[in-house]
């Protein structure tokens, strides 16, 4: 391999892959963490290694990840789920290593309220909106101001009359 | 010297972007005729440039000319001819001028449709596209330059990325672009309407087709880029809420929005003003998007202010458009007010459901996209938002939206009511739910809580989109290309639905290290190992493994996955093999040699996952159905300035005036 002169453009290409191309550049990776003896136990750090990102790397999962960094990390997470540790306390142990990036799931805590509580306030803001603009409408159903009904012919609606 | 011609042209554009901005905005205002007959010119002249600039860089890659700095750092001799040229748009410069290119070329197609506009408002239109190209080109010769010369020149080329290196590239970027940047025809008519004070709606019957047309090409852009993300990234995904997927996806959700919008604002003269903010809204996306991908600020803050005269550049442009629109919003909007009224079980209502709904989607994704960015301006620490926060969000304004899709498709103007459909439609849900629960725990077992909705919503949308063309097939009366379109793009969601609800699921996915000769069981299915092989291709070398796939002990196919190695990068890129289906993909990709013969490898089986891709391509499809329909009945120029004759013989016929010519199809 011959030295590349371009290694730091390329990075940034890489970086800045085409729009709206890729999560990212790197290799896939297929696990090689040896199965856990129990099926459910598997269950569970099939799901972790889902729900942990991956800490070089774009936008990967643990499970996904061809790094060195992410297979050392899936390894703990077996060694976590054999030694019988809960997913809660196998979530601390990372969190308490590498902070809540680790996380895929931002925790529900007060930091992150504004997030985990963005969709059903906005649910509720649109609710308010759409029972208001309804009100205010019906109540200009009688008149023929709007230049004329719209004609059910064009664009769908029922075939009826 | 060739290469400086393509440099020098781009700079042409540039000037003559400049040309068809002013004489676009200022030829109304001042009312010089001679000035708004120029703005078609400066458009055509500016579409030749950018195109001679782009040709002048398909023909540096295509001969090798590794004095170019761009050339020298995407391309290779040892790559094949294909790939050199869609090696264009490999990286961030090429895929600047690819942008340009695509928004000249949505230009020509209103140059090419405007005898059917109003000539100042068609002026203005221009002005406005002429003002977005003139700060890409200043953009790209400014900071992203890619006729940049390398002294001395390199003996060879540094290779197109390999995950780039794909039949799947070469159509995916050109379509989103087609898509995103096609957003800007309506951005332009919007702030056209604005700057004139128009209190009518015609203008959006003019908007209505491009902007139809640009969400048909985003829909399979972005559905193109994530079946090449599952097969060519190789570990199955199909969609993985990344930033830039979410970047495409939101001017997508805003787009769906602006189009339903755009319905009652053309039929009923309602919703003026928001469908003009949804129109500036869905374009200010895709320019974020833009920003958001180029400035590398998601990929972190620092990254940002490693190379900030990219990223200031856009966020400058950035704000001078949006905020310019915004204005223009606030100080316009208040004019277009309108009385007309409508009850709860309207058409109308069910739209403006469908906009909110669709807007509180957008916005979940937005905040989960900019979440990182903003926790770690605000000093919250780090922070990473990933699928097990965007699944379950988004599916909070999704799955009422998803149930209200049947009714509103049958809800009828004003009064409301669904009429005859009402009987239909609940037969529909009824059979839809039985058939279900049946999919749900007879034909794929285990199902998740959501499965017996989600499968029950996607079947009754496929069959509610049936009802209105079935109804008046059989009444032997007319199908209009609306009601056409309408009905495909519903069955198409309805698929889409049916699709990711079993692939979420039901997939089996598993990592295993197999001996030649071991198998593994994957749900009904048995994969086995049976050794590989040595390769060699073009430009890499690598190892192929075969896995026999057998159900019941009857043989099912054979897969081929490989691992390459790229020489000159010495990249590594898995390559799945995968067997699809309509009814399953099973999937086989090679992990690493994990010694003794034998390697790690992933097997997947996932059901229905093509619907997925169909579905979205079927949405497509009803969209440019709808739109050839209208240009087909279009009206002719005089008819068009005139009001709307709601009882005329083409009615409310959405009479596109800009049925697209040239570039767009």
């Amino acid at each position: 391999m011959r030295p590349s002169r371009f290694a730091p453009a390329l990075l940034l290409s890489a970086g800045l892959a085409a729009l709206g191309l890729t999560a990212s550049f790197s290799a896939s990776a297929v696990d090689n963490t040896p199965p856990l003896p129990d099926p459910q136990l598997q269950q569970r750090y099939f799901e972790l290694t889902h729900e942990l990102r991956c800490m070089q790397c774009q936008n990967e999962a643990l499970a996904d990840s061809p790094v060195s960094l992410a297979a050392d990390l899936r390894l703990q997470v077996r060694e976590l789920l054999l030694a019988g540790q809960s997913d809660d306390q196998i979530r601390d142990h990372m969190v308490a290593r590498y902070g809540e990036f680790i996380l895929f799931r931002p925790r529900m805590s007060a930091r992150n309220a504004w997030l985990w509580g963005a969709p059903p306030v906005l649910m509720l803001i649109g609710l308010v909106v759409a029972w208001r603009v309804v009100r205010t409408r019906r109540r200009l159903v009688g008149g023929d101001d709007d230049g004329g009904d719209a004609d059910d012919a064009d664009d769908g609606g029922s075939p009826g009359p | 010297m060739v290469i400086e011609l393509g440099h020098y042209a781009l700079i042409l554009a540039l000037l003559l972007a400049a040309a068809q901005a002013f004489f676009g905005l200022a030829g109304p205002v001042l009312r010089r005729e001679r000035w708004l007959a120029a703005v078609p010119s400066a458009a055509c002249g500016q579409f030749v440039f950018t195109a001679l600039a782009v040709a002048v860089l398909v023909h540096a890659f295509i001969v090798n000319d590794f004095s170019v700095r761009y050339v020298a750092e995407n391309s290779n001799s040892a790559l094949p001819l294909f790939y050199r040229v869609t090696a264009l748009w490999g990286a961030h410069e090429g895929s600047m001028l690819l942008w340009i290119l695509v928004l000249a070329l949505w230009t020509m197609a209103v140059v090419a449709s405007m005898r059917r506009l109003p000539v100042e408002f068609a002026a203005r239109a221009l002005g406005v596209l002429g003002v977005i190209s003139f700060g890409f080109l200043l953009f790209t010769l400014a900071t992203s330059n890619p006729f940049a010369r390398l002294n001395p020149a390199a003996p060879d080329g540094n290779d197109l990325n390999p995950v780039l290196q794909d039949p799947a590239f070469a159509i995916h970027p050109p379509i989103l672009y087609m898509g995103y940047v096609g957003f800007s025809v309506g951005f332009a008519f919007a702030c056209a309407a604005m700057l004139e004070g128009r209190r009518d709606q015609l203008w959006a019957r003019w908007m209505r087709p491009w902007t139809v047309m640009a969400w048909a090409f985003l829909s399979c852009g972005i559905a193109l880029g994530s079946w090449w993300a599952y097969y060519e990234l190789g570990w199955g995904g199909f969609w993985f809420w990344d930033p830039v997927e979410n970047a495409s996806f939101m001017p997508w959700l805003i787009g769906t929005a602006l189009i339903h919008s755009l319905a009652v604002t053309e039929k009923r003269g309602l919703f003026k003003s928001w469908t003009l903010l949804l129109a500036v809204t869905a374009f200010s996306l895709s320019l974020l998007g833009t920003f958001l991908v180029r400035s590398g600020v998601l990929v972190s803050v620092h990254s940002f202010a490693a190379d900030p005269s990219r990223g200031i550049f856009i966020l400058a442009f950035l704000v001078v458009m949006i905020g310019g629109a915004l204005l223009l919003y606030a100080w316009r909007a208040p004019r277009m007010k309108s009385a007309a009224g409508f009850d709860l079980m309207s058409r109308e209502s069910f739209l403006l459901f469908n906009n909110i709904l669709l807007t509180i989607a957008a916005a979940v994704v937005f905040g989960g996209t900019l979440a990182p960015l903003i926790a770690d301006t605000l000093g919250l620490g780090t922070l990473s938002v990933g699928p097990p926060y965007f699944n379950p969000s988004f599916l909070v304004p999704m799955l009422p939206l998803l149930a209200l899709v049947p009714l509103g498709m049958h809800a009828r103007w004003k009064r409301g009511g669904l009429g005859e459909a009402g009987r239909p439609l609940l037969i529909a849900l009824a059979v839809a739910a039985v058939l279900a629960l049946a999919l749900a725990f007879g034909v794929y077992a285990h199902p998740l809580t959501l499965t017996p909705i989600g499968a029950t919503l996607g079947i009754w949308i496929m069959f509610a989109a049936l009802i209105d063309p079935l109804s008046r097939w059989r009444r032997r009366l007319p199908l209009p290309a609306g009601v056409l379109g309408m009905s495909i793009a519903h069955l198409g969601l309805g698929v889409f639905v049916l699709g990711i609800t079993f692939v979420q699921s039901n997939t089996i996915e598993r990592d295993i290290a197999l001996k030649p000769g071991e198998s593994a069981q994957i749900g009904s299915y048995t994969f086995r190992y049976l050794g590989g092989e040595d390769i060699e291709g073009p430009n890499y070398e690598g190892f192929r493994g075969t896995v026999g796939i057998s159900r019941g002990g009857r043989a099912v196919t054979v897969l081929h996955p490989e691992k390459r190695r790229y020489w000159v990068q010495g990249t590594v890129q898995t390559t799945a093999a995968i067997a699809p289906g309509l009814n399953r993909d099973l999937l086989a990709a090679l992990g690493e040699d994990v010694g003794a013969g034998a390697w790690s490898l992933r097997f997947q089986y996932r059901p229905l996952i093509r619907l997925i891709w169909l579905g979205a391509l079927i949405m497509a499809i009803g969209g440019v159905t709808a739109v050839l329909g209208w240009r087909q009945r279009g009206l002719a120029p005089s008819d068009a300035s005139t009001a709307i004759a709601p009882g005329g013989p083409l009615g409310a016929a959405t009479g596109s005036p800009a049925g697209s010519r040239g570039g767009v199809s």
